[in-house]
């Protein structure tokens, strides 16, 4: 397919698969190509990295998941991608990213989300994490309190 | 959540499957029927506990994304959040315990639609609105498991 009809199965696929009983028809109809095309182009997308995954999108709050933590961290330039890595091989951090500082305001260069069903919980796994890493580096808990909005990200304008 | 609900989001959150009948090939795995399966996704989207079937894009391979963050006033969290969530490209908006309280995330089409967010958001607010985009990325798993 061309580059052109791949960025329309995205923007076709950014609300969601519609459930249905022949859903990628319905997509290739929307797109106007052939059901073939469509599930060759989500595994082509995959296959390349353009999707990390194909898969149920759950909103974790409604799962329980009520406590949700960003701990981000000041970690010298030279060992961010060495503790980077080590952080995001803890089973309890979600997600693992360096941002750059924005000084004066903001110190913090390495991301990860925590996420658990109670606070005492994520506070104890976080001490637990600096403790068995001996990091000693300045930190910061962002937990969060109301969302919102959550919803998947909407990379094409929708066709006109 | 049911059990039939529970399995097929647990069979599902990795990888749903390509197939030209995806639910009726979940109800043979699951032992049960299509229009079951079916009805139990329609509920679970319904109650907002499935967001979406569909694909998660890495960043950075289509589009710009960002991740912003303004400090507003506790009383004015709301209205500001309101007004951010007016551009369709802010697809995550978060309050958060600290001085910058408000976090969201942009992707936008390009680079230059979210300077152009970004701008506007600043002229609502007076300390420097944060522009966090992605450099590196150690690990994504947000595939919960009920």
């Amino acid at each position: 397919m061309r580059d052109e009809q791949v960025q329309d199965v995205i923007r076709a696929l950014q609300h969601g698969l519609p459930i249905t009983e022949h859903p990628y028809q319905c997509v290739a109809d929307e797109v106007g190509v052939t059901e073939t095309d469509i599930l060759r182009t989500i595994d082509d997308c995959l296959q390349q990295g353009i999707f990390k995954r194909f898969a149920t999108i759950v909103r974790h709050r409604k799962l329980g998941y009520v406590a949700n933590a960003m701990v981000v961290w000041d970690i010298p330039d030279d060992l961010v991608d060495e503790i980077g890595t080590l952080l995001a091989k803890e089973p309890s951090i979600r997600l693992c990213y360096r941002r750059p500082r924005r000084l004066p305001v903001w110190p913090y260069n390495l991301f990860t989300m925590i996420h658990g069903q109670s606070r005492d919980w994520v506070l104890q796994e976080l001490s637990a994490i600096r403790r068995k890493h001996q990091l000693e580096f300045p930190y910061d808990v962002l937990f969060s309190k109301r969302c919102f909005r959550q919803r998947g990200a909407l990379y094409l304008p929708e066709a006109k | 959540m049911d059990a039939l609900a529970r399995a097929l989001i647990q069979a599902t959150i990795r990888d749903f499957p390509r197939d030209a009948r995806p639910f009726a090939y979940l109800a043979q795995q699951l032992s049960t029927n299509e229009d079951d399966v079916i009805l139990r996704f329609r509920q679970l989207h319904a109650e907002g506990i499935v967001q979406r079937i569909g694909p998660v894009i890495t960043p950075n391979t289509v589009g710009a994304s960002t991740l912003a963050a303004v400090s507003v006033p506790n009383d004015q969290v709301e209205a500001i959040a309101q007004r951010i969530n007016q551009f369709p490209e802010v697809n995550h908006n978060y309050e958060r315990e600290h001085e910058y309280n408000l976090w969201f995330v942009i992707t936008a089409a390009s680079r230059a639609r979210i300077d152009e967010i970004l701008a506007l958001t600043q002229s609502w607010v007076t300390a420097p609105v944060l522009d966090l985009p992605m450099e590196k990325s150690y690990f994504i798993d947000l595939g919960f498991a009920p």
